[in-house]
């Protein structure tokens, strides 16, 4: 199933947008990455112990 | 057998445990240094206790999960250097290895620009903290240069389009000169030796600068001065002092 996602014997796919081309890989890194960074604002962090 | 009652024993004072020198050392070159780093960074400082209550925050466990696939590109790559370049292409545990490292590859950048991020939304320049910013952003730049020679280091077809597409970009702006990226030895000696050493060396000024300066207080919450945030969200809990001092002494 994965596999059929992720051939890396074909070149891969790109995004193009005016002047901009991304890799489809590196556009779903990056939204990972904002994905992640957003959570990490909106979820508290749980501090364990004792205060500090 | 003889009839001991106190076995303890007690050392003689050591004038050098608190890093004082010991009566007429005072000018050696060595005591001098040892004072100038204890005064620096003292062991509470360097390697405290507790911390304030806004160092809970993702922010800084993106930090440390940069330091950690930090850690396993290091050690992953020493396994990669030992074996060498057909091993890593042509055996599976080899195959495993190199997926190792470039993964981690991917994971330090993730979680580094992520506390780049983090640290960039909260100004953490703020109280003197200038260096510590640079020395962060100067090693992130170093990472770059450090990624790039080994994807030039790979030893595939991948690398040599990376390298006949890079060559002309360097030779436009004069740096193939004495970085040229079709010289395999030359990169390889780069990405193995060179660059992160500068990574290590610039990651390690980054921490003692954060144990020197501490960690930045959070701003101030929106209509509200100075009130305490807590990660990368700021609250109205209780109220703080101004900036910290220049020399990290709120901590």
């Amino acid at each position: 199933m994965l596999s059929t996602l992720v051939d890396l014997s074909r070149p891969g796919h790109y995004l193009h947008w005016g002047f901009i081309q991304i890799s489809v890989a590196n556009a779903v890194v990056i939204g990972l990455m904002i994905v992640t960074f957003v959570v990490a604002v909106v979820v508290p962090f749980r501090a364990g112990g004792r205060d500090r | 057998m003889s009839d001991i009652t106190d076995t303890t024993v007690r050392p003689a004072p050591d004038p050098l445990a608190d890093g004082t020198p010991a009566p007429g050392d005072e000018r050696m070159w060595t005591a001098r240094l040892r004072g100038a780093a204890v005064r620096a960074l003292p062991p509470g400082k360097l390697l405290p206790d507790r911390q304030p209550s806004y160092v809970a925050s993702w922010v800084y466990v993106f930090g440390v999960l940069t330091l950690g696939a930090f850690t396993v590109i290091c050690l992953s790559g020493v396994v990669l250097i030992l074996k060498g370049p057909s091993w890593w292409h042509e055996s599976s545990v080899g195959l495993f290895f190199n997926s190792i490292h470039l993964w981690s590859v991917e994971l330090f950048f993730f979680f580094m620009v992520l506390h780049l991020w983090g640290k960039f939304f909260m100004a953490s320049w703020r109280g003197n903290r200038a260096l510590t910013w640079m020395t962060g952003v100067i090693a992130f730049l170093t990472s770059v240069g450090t990624a790039f020679t080994g994807y030039l280091s790979q030893q595939n077809f991948d690398s040599q389009w990376i390298g006949t597409q890079a060559k002309d970009g360097l030779n436009s702006v004069g740096v193939g000169s004495f970085f040229n990226v079709l010289n395999f030895g030359q990169m390889l000696l780069w990405h193995v030796l060179l660059l992160p050493l500068g990574v290590a060396v610039l990651v390690g000024l980054h921490l003692l600068l954060v144990r020197r300066r501490g960690v930045v207080r959070p701003l101030p919450a929106p209509g509200r001065a100075r009130h305490r945030g807590v990660g990368l969200q700021v609250s109205s809990a209780a109220p703080v002092a101004e900036e910290p001092a220049p020399d990290g002494a709120d901590r």
